[in-house]
């Protein structure tokens, strides 16, 4: 009772000082501090207005000349011409965000779904092997997709199925850059989520085995519903992963109904600078950065809270 | 404190054999569809790898009835250390290496001092406007690394980027002409300050990193910062200290348990950055830029050469396993110190 009065008391006493130190911030203070921020902000902005200013150029040049925040006649032409045709290859947008929504959501499914019931069990049981286990998960955290990608080639190449008129090359096709960005997914899903799974106290599920819950109800009744931050941001970024992958699409896929955005975008990126289509450049980039970078950005609260990485709470 | 005390003992008891599977096995029923692909697609592909590089797996060998490739011992391994890859102009293990550690190292020096000095700016006490900041600062986080890098390379082109547009623009109103800013971002050879060794595309990679870097730095600073008590700044200002002092003596020692572990999460990342190499400069001139990681991805895509890509990677590999533990063992050692 009296640390409560004697905190609100000091809470009180606090208010009005912090007052004081705004007051403290003079105007000059306040005015170059402003500047200071305003050129930050301007740098920050800067390749985001040019590239939007870009992509609203109905010119389509291939040599801007000059710098404009509202190219003259500006017009949404260009993101018309990258949904009819965004690369020289005979495939549409439409086509390229259907492969690019279903390898992102196959990734993000898939690590969540595995993850989510290997960190439950990491967490939760007790089992031989339990910590050799987590060891070898953890160990490939760091192992960055590329060292690896040669055998990953050859290993996937090797499941073919020709039959006839059929034929399947696990390599070159989606659901094999699929597989491999999942199991590439897996452990930060793994690490990521077991260290959430580890701050919710027991109590719950124990209570709940007390009334005679199965593990498994248990696990789909009181668990994931307390996990929710989490697997909403190991969802996410998994998705995120599908959605931005270049390394090993660009290597493994070869027919063009295949590929991604993300391929696409490259491919237009110009590595022949004044053939450049600078608008629809523009455009794609816009097309493919703005879904990913509008959920991030509602989600952004909770990708703080979800995330375990680092644990730099105090 | 009595129904506490009841749960912890019934989970003493052995519980969970009541429904007929065991814990353990329920436990392995639960990451065995994981275990299952991850054994498929990456620690079987990395065994793979130990065989393949010490082989001339090619692209010959590709196909479905393709005979063996030849063993040739630790000759990938000896080509890769002694230069011996002729195949690309201008190879050298060892130049690569030290790029890599100095591109990881220069640009997280970078990423902290900037991270913290804006985190401090934005936490003066009375600032205008500070959502608005902070709302235009998590731009570089939220925008795909792609996409970052892609625009990027096109705003350094050297006859219509907007980097020299925007310095003749610039230049101009200091009666510059717009000649003096053909500067060729991406291609210049020569280095452009003398006696130091490192290209322009160097600095255009720096500046662009830098860009897309310091916001995460501000954010894990500005939560440290918050954590830190209002009394110790008053104290301070009692016995008199000024404003720089307070930031050497409280501010930055505070806020150094936070910031060690982003550090090195972030030196572990800026290592790894092949989307802003190979696509800003695409390790150019001359291969002076190249990294690790975008060597790997060449000697896949556009060499074909398996066997001496799968030793590549063991080394690859070798190397950020020393540099993780490196990286944990400081972040340990700094964790207990405030």
């Amino acid at each position: 009772m009296s640390e409560a009065s004697m905190s609100s008391q000091a809470l009180a006493l606090a208010v009005p000082r912090r007052r004081r130190a705004f007051f403290r911030a003079g105007w000059g203070k306040q005015l170059m501090l402003q500047a200071i921020l305003i050129f930050i902000s301007f740098t920050v902005l800067l390749p985001l207005v040019w590239v939007v200013s870009m992509s609203l150029d109905p010119r389509n040049i291939s040599r801007p000349t000059e710098l404009t925040l509202i190219p003259p006649g500006a017009s949404l032409q260009a993101y018309q011409d990258v949904l009819e045709r965004p690369t020289s290859n005979p495939v549409s947008l439409i086509q390229l965000a259907f492969n690019s929504l279903g390898l992102a959501a196959g990734v993000s499914l898939g690590s969540l779904g595995l993850g989510v019931l290997a960190a439950y069990a990491f967490s939760r049981f007790k089992f031989p092997a339990r910590r050799a286990l987590m060891i070898a998960i953890v160990a490939v955290l760091m192992v960055p997709s590329v060292a690896a990608l040669a055998p990953l080639f050859v290993f996937l190449n090797k499941i073919q199925v020709n039959s006839g008129d059929f034929s399947f090359n696990l390599r070159n096709s989606l659901l094999g850059v699929g597989l491999a960005l999942t199991s590439g997914a897996l452990p930060f899903a793994i690490w990521n989520l077991k260290g959430y799974i580890d701050t919710i106290p027991k109590e719950l599920e124990e209570a709940a085995s007390l009334d005679g819950a199965s593990p498994t109800q248990t696990f789909l009744r009181i668990m994931l519903p307390l996990a929710t931050p989490a697997l909403a941001v190991t969802a996410f970024l998994g998705f995120l992963t599908g959605w931005t992958e270049f390394v090993m699409s660009w290597q493994f896929l070869t027919n063009p109904e295949n590929f991604t955005l993300a391929m696409a975008l490259w491919n237009i990126t110009g590595q022949y600078a004044g053939n450049t289509p600078w608008s629809k450049f523009s455009a794609m980039a816009i097309i493919v950065a703005l879904p990913v970078s509008v959920v991030y950005l509602s989600l952004q609260k909770y990708i703080v809270g979800g995330l375990t990485i680092g644990g730099v709470k105090g | 404190m009595a129904s506490f005390a009841i749960t912890e003992a019934a989970t003493a008891a052995p519980a969970g054999s009541r429904r007929g599977a065991p814990r353990w096995l329920t436990a392995y029923l639960y990451i065995l569809p994981a275990t299952l692909i991850m054994a498929a697609i990456t620690y079987w592909p990395i065994l793979f790898q130990v065989y393949m590089s010490f082989t001339d797996y090619g692209l010959r060998n590709l196909r479905f009835d393709a005979p063996a490739p030849n063993f040739v011992g630790f000759q990938n391994f000896i080509d890769l250390i002694t230069n011996g890859i002729t195949v690309i102009p201008n190879f050298s293990f060892w130049g690569m290496l030290a790029f890599n550690l100095f591109w990881t190292f220069s640009n997280v020096i970078f990423h902290v001092a900037i991270g913290i000095l804006i985190a401090v700016v934005l936490n003066t006490p009375g600032l205008r406007f500070r959502g608005i900041y902070r709302a235009i600062f998590i731009l570089p986080i939220v925008i795909p690394t792609l996409v970052v890098a892609t625009v990027w390379k096109n705003m350094f082109d050297t006859d219509y980027g907007a980097i020299n547009q925007g310095l003749a623009a610039i230049g101009g109103l200091f009666g510059v002409t717009p000649d003096h800013f053909h500067i060729r971002w991406l291609e210049q050879i020569d280095p452009p300050i003398p006696g130091i060794p490192l290209p322009l595309s160097y600095f255009a990679l720096l500046i662009t990193n830098i860009w897309l870097g310091w916001p995460f730095m501000t954010i894990v600073a500005t939560g440290a910062l918050q954590s830190i008590s209002k009394e110790y700044y008053e104290a301070a200002s009692i016995d008199g200290a000024s404003g720089p002092q307070q930031f050497f003596r409280i501010t930055l020692p505070l806020l150094r348990p936070a910031m060690i572990p982003a550090a090195m999460y972030g030196l572990i990342v800026t290592f790894n950055l092949f989307n802003l190499i190979y696509m800003v400069s695409g390790g150019g001139p001359l291969r002076q830029t190249e990294i690790l990681v975008t060597t790997a991805f060449r000697l896949v895509n556009e060499q074909r050469l398996y066997g001496v890509a799968a030793a590549f990677g063991i080394y690859t590999m070798i190397i950020l396993l020393v540099l993780t533990l490196l990286t944990n063992r400081i972040t340990k050692a700094t964790e207990s110190y405030v």
